[in-house]
């Protein structure tokens, strides 16, 4: 008798919820949700285009990409709206977010939530605290974020012209050394430009969990003086001396399919397969990632708090994490980015659409990608670019 | 002042004030307080100088500050001498519909593409670097060489070159046609000067007056330019404006305060380069009165007309090179270093309009026609009322027009984005038509102004005391005999709408996709491909509407050939 009565409870617990689901289900029909998401590479503009067919089908949600050269560039629209006293009706529906765009929205109160719990799909998630879908670079997700796509820093080079790329932050001293010219990073206003110096810092400091706590005038010196040792000895090598460097990291891939450099960065450990099929990339192109594992987190998405379509944001924010979404997400031909769902929590059946997912030889296993770093505090981030910014421009 | 001249008058400027100049002074209200620590959404809401300290504090600031003066006076003065080089050594060896031919296609390429284009062009595994490569530089991996984003800024000026040579050859041209060139010649000539020494002495002195707006607006466009800066400038520090739209976009958001102040410095930079111009302008009217009064003949300059006219067609060839790469570009699949030409095409991407070029034409289309149609309107309705009340303009009046295109943008648009929000038009076409034409109008009435008041009197008189009434005049006379002027300020207004990136991002609320944002978003991506197909068709628009603009009168008018004016 007991657990009937446990799952009666739990149901009646439940069905309020489903019944939320069911109105804003109903609420969103209809809908145009303005996802604003980064514009610059056309595979995930696809995919986006992919989601809105999709949402429109099932749900009569139409998805419209708002195609931004940066994220910031939604949080200024969302700011601008705020202070012209627009708190409802906003044009921003969706952001592709996470890191230090997050932080500040959130602490701005520029979001609208907690919604991600409540979403019926969130239940694939691990959400258990500290998990990396309920972290996001160390700000608690609280449900103003729901997760979409998995991202891991990798290296891309060519096969064929880089044979044995070095196998550590520390051993590029030594590479470029002996290849003056032919390393860079995007620029460090750019988050991958960070991401770079955020890596080696996590394999140079001497105490890496001080990393997980703010950082502060005290602990930013010690932490960070091997980071600058470092690059001190890097820096005449690099492309250009390290005078100047490649806007993002699609530019730097550019330079490396033409051949003015020999390495590439990406959060994505599917990016070479990815740009050879497209033809971005030469047919030996690879990916790597140094020996300890190398930072991952995860893209968010989230709403405004005055976003005018909310009920179908969420509509898409919850599309976007069933495990046929994902999987088809994960698929190289498609985007190639890993599942943000906990493997544990799929069924036979759902598990089995990611089993025959297919492959490419420049595709990375999982093993290979050793394990997932956790990102720095986001004010490491801040005080790290400042600082290198301070150093390096003059 | 006659009393229907002045209703019409005063309609038009209620228009423009309310239209043009209370958004801009808004916008740049909204920026200023920004500046000055006053932004209540942010929290900051007291009058402070923190911002200015902040911003004085950033690192680079300096180098940034004088990438910005070096690229932006150097390029305006170089442009300056190169083209009245070339003026000199092109007039009378060049019909002016010769000369309009060769200068549409620089003039319609937007800013954004022609530098995509260059930078190809120039890069150590560019196109020139692979068509001598490795088999006359042994270069079998491209050399690290600061061909492009060099620190000094020397890839920008190039790019702003062959944007700014075409476009004061264009005005040349027109002030030209106002003077008596050829007995001015003749006079020099007879009197034992040189070619050369006639126009720097005679014909220059002239024309300056009557180009110096102009050059105001390529001066204030190279200080404050943001995408060709992105792409040719050096990006560590980058110029002031690229810092400051950085500065602007960064995720830390307090930095929207210091980035407010950047601008206000942007819009100083402006008046201060402007006012050292003035300055260096009045040193060399007593200096060359002097050289003037001194009656020297000599032949020297000759060599350096020459020298000037090659530099400008060499420049016009880079400019060609580099719309031609990115249309070859649009067609590749794969295009590696050292191949001269792509190893596998594809035109996947001209076969897929679906959402991607398709709906931005559209939208590109709409919007310039709007936004021409509505400016060119006005401009006819400022000139008529004008014509009626008899009087001259004003010189407040052409302040008023010269306003929006001497304001660097980033000045007052995000402001301005904020008083849009509050009224609540923002992020619809129409928002984005009327910031356009913030930018399409002035440039549609400079171009249409000399033509207009350089019509035969004589012929409104004949109408006048046959009793055609004013609406009459103007809408079977003048405006019939200034088809072709007309339409080439359309085409000019045209191209303007098609090439504008901030106005269109910031009140379309990034909802309205133009080939120009879509191209220059792309271009953050650098996929060359797509990028070159964009660029193709953004280069391409204004190209068509110039050739409208040549071919509606010769079709019209084949005979009537007085109607078809070439200007003398």
């Amino acid at each position: 008798m007991r657990p009937l009565v446990i799952a009666a409870l739990s149901l009646g617990l439940a069905s309020p919820a489903l019944a939320d689901w069911q109105a804003t289900l109903d609420a969103a029909r209809g809908q145009t949700v303005y996802w604003n998401a980064w514009g610059g590479d056309a595979r995930t503009n696809a995919f986006i285009e992919w989601v809105g067919e999709q949402t429109e089908a099932r749900y009569g949600v139409k998805v419209e990409q708002v195609k931004l050269t940066d994220t910031a560039d939604a949080v200024t629209r969302v700011i601008a709206e705020k202070a012209a006293g627009q708190t409802s009706g906003g044009s921003v529906d969706m952001i592709w977010i996470n890191g230090p765009n997050f932080r500040s929205m959130k602490e701005q109160g520029l979001l609208h939530g907690p919604f991600a719990t409540d979403l019926p799909n969130a239940k694939y998630l691990d959400l258990s605290p500290g998990s990396s879908a309920s972290v996001d670079f160390t700000t608690p997700v609280e449900g103003y974020e729901s997760a979409w796509r998995l991202a891991r820093f990798v290296f891309t080079y060519d096969s064929a012209r880089t044979p044995e790329p070095p196998l550590t932050m520390a051993a590029f001293v030594d590479w470029a050394a002996a290849n003056p010219g032919r390393l860079t990073h995007p620029a460090v206003s750019n988050f991958m430009g960070s991401t770079f110096l955020k890596q080696a810092l996590i394999e140079l400091t001497p105490d890496p969990s001080v990393l997980q706590g703010p950082a502060t005038d005290e602990n930013f010196d010690a932490a960070t003086a091997p980071v600058w040792a470092w690059y001190d000895a890097l820096r005449p090598n690099l492309w250009r001396q390290g005078e100047t460097f490649p806007e993002n990291q699609s530019v730097q891939q550019q330079m490396l399919n033409d051949g003015e450099v020999d390495f590439g960065v990406s959060f994505d450990p599917a990016s070479a397969a990815g740009a050879i099929a497209e033809g971005l990339l030469p047919e030996t192109a690879r990916v790597f990632v140094p020996e300890g594992g190398s930072i991952g987190n995860i893209s968010f998405v989230a709403i405004p708090f005055n976003a005018a379509n909310r009920e179908g944001a969420e509509v898409v924010a919850n599309f976007l994490l069933e495990p046929a979404t994902q999987a088809h997400q994960q698929n190289i031909e498609v985007l190639g980015s890993f599942s943000v769902l906990d493997p544990a929590k799929l069924n036979a059946e759902e598990a089995a659409i990611f089993a025959a997912l297919p492959s490419s030889p420049a595709l990375p296993a999982l093993e290979d990608l050793g394990p997932t770093l956790l990102e720095p505090d986001a004010s490491w981030m801040t005080r790290l670019t400042e600082a290198w910014a301070e150093r390096y421009t003059k | 002042m006659k009393p229907q001249g002045r209703a019409l008058r005063a309609a038009v400027l209620i228009l423009l004030m309310g239209g043009f100049v209370l958004p801009i002074l808004a916008g740049f209200g909204q920026t200023a307080g920004a500046a000055f620590g006053y932004l209540p959404v942010l929290g900051a809401d007291s009058l402070s100088l923190e911002p200015w300290r902040a911003l004085f504090a950033l690192p680079g600031m300096a180098t940034s500050l004088r990438l910005t003066l070096v690229t932006g006076i150097g390029s305006t003065l170089l442009a300056l001498v190169l083209a009245a080089g070339f003026c000199a050594f092109a007039h009378g060896r060049m019909t002016a519909s010769g000369m309009a031919r060769l200068l549409t296609p620089f003039l319609a390429a937007p800013h954004a593409a022609l530098a995509i284009g260059l930078a190809f062009l120039l890069a150590p595994s560019g196109w020139i670097a692979r068509l001598v490569s490795p088999w006359a530089t042994g270069w079998d991996r491209p050399p690290d060489l600061a061909t492009v984003n060099d620190q000094w800024g020397m890839a920008l000026i190039l790019g702003l070159l062959i944007k700014e040579v075409p476009f004061l050859l264009l005005v040349m041209g027109s002030a030209l046609g106002q003077l008596p060139l050829r007995q001015h010649l003749a006079a020099g000539r007879a009197l034992g000067y040189a070619r050369g020494v006639t126009w720097v002495k005679v014909i220059l002195p002239q024309v300056y007056p009557l180009i110096r707006l102009p050059i105001f607006v390529t001066l204030a466009f190279a200080l404050s330019v943001v995408d060709m800066a992105i792409i040719l400038g050096p990006s560590n520090p980058p110029t002031l404006s690229v810092a400051t739209t950085r500065w602007f976009s960064a995720p830390d958001i307090a930095l929207i305060l210091p980035a407010s102040a950047a601008a206000l410095l942007q819009i100083g930079l402006v008046l201060g380069a402007v006012g050292l111009w003035i300055c260096a302008e009045r040193i060399l009217r007593r200096v060359g009165l002097w050289w003037l009064r001194r009656g020297g003949r000599g032949h020297p300059t000759e060599p350096g007309l020459w020298l000037a006219s090659t530099a400008t067609a060499t420049l016009m060839a880079m400019g060609l090179a580099a719309l031609c790469a990115l249309l070859l570009w649009s067609f590749a699949w794969r295009w590696s270093y050292p191949d001269a030409l792509p190893q596998s095409w594809s035109t996947k991407f001209w076969l897929s309009p679906g959402k991607g070029w398709g709906e931005a034409l559209k939208t590109t289309l709409l919007l310039g026609l709007a936004s021409t149609a509505l400016s060119l309107t006005l401009a006819i309705a400022w000139l008529e009322g004008e014509d009626q009340a008899g009087t001259p303009r004003a010189g407040w009046a052409t302040a008023l027009i010269y306003l929006p295109l001497l304001t660097p943008q980033l000045g007052f648009l995000y402001g301005l984005n904020v008083v849009f929000l509050q009224i609540g038009i923002s992020g619809g076409m129409g928002a984005v038509i009327w910031a356009q034409m913030l930018f399409v109008f002035p440039y549609v009435m400079i171009a249409l102004s000399d033509p207009w008041r350089a019509l035969d009197p004589r012929q409104i008189r004949a109408a006048a005391s046959l009793g055609a009434s004013p609406a009459r005049r103007l809408f079977a006379v003048k405006l019939p005999m200034l088809l072709r002027p007309l339409l080439t300020a359309a085409a000019i207004g045209f191209a303007v709408s098609v090439a504008q990136y901030l106005p269109t991002l910031f009140m379309g609320a990034g909802r309205i996709a133009t080939l120009t944002t879509e191209a220059v978003t792309l271009s953050s991506g650098s996929d060359r491909r797509i990028t070159g197909t964009y660029a193709t068709l953004q280069a391409a628009l204004p190209f068509l509407a110039y050739g409208v603009a040549f071919l509606i009168p010769a079709i019209l008018y084949r005979n009537r050939r007085g109607l078809l004016g070439t200007p003398t």
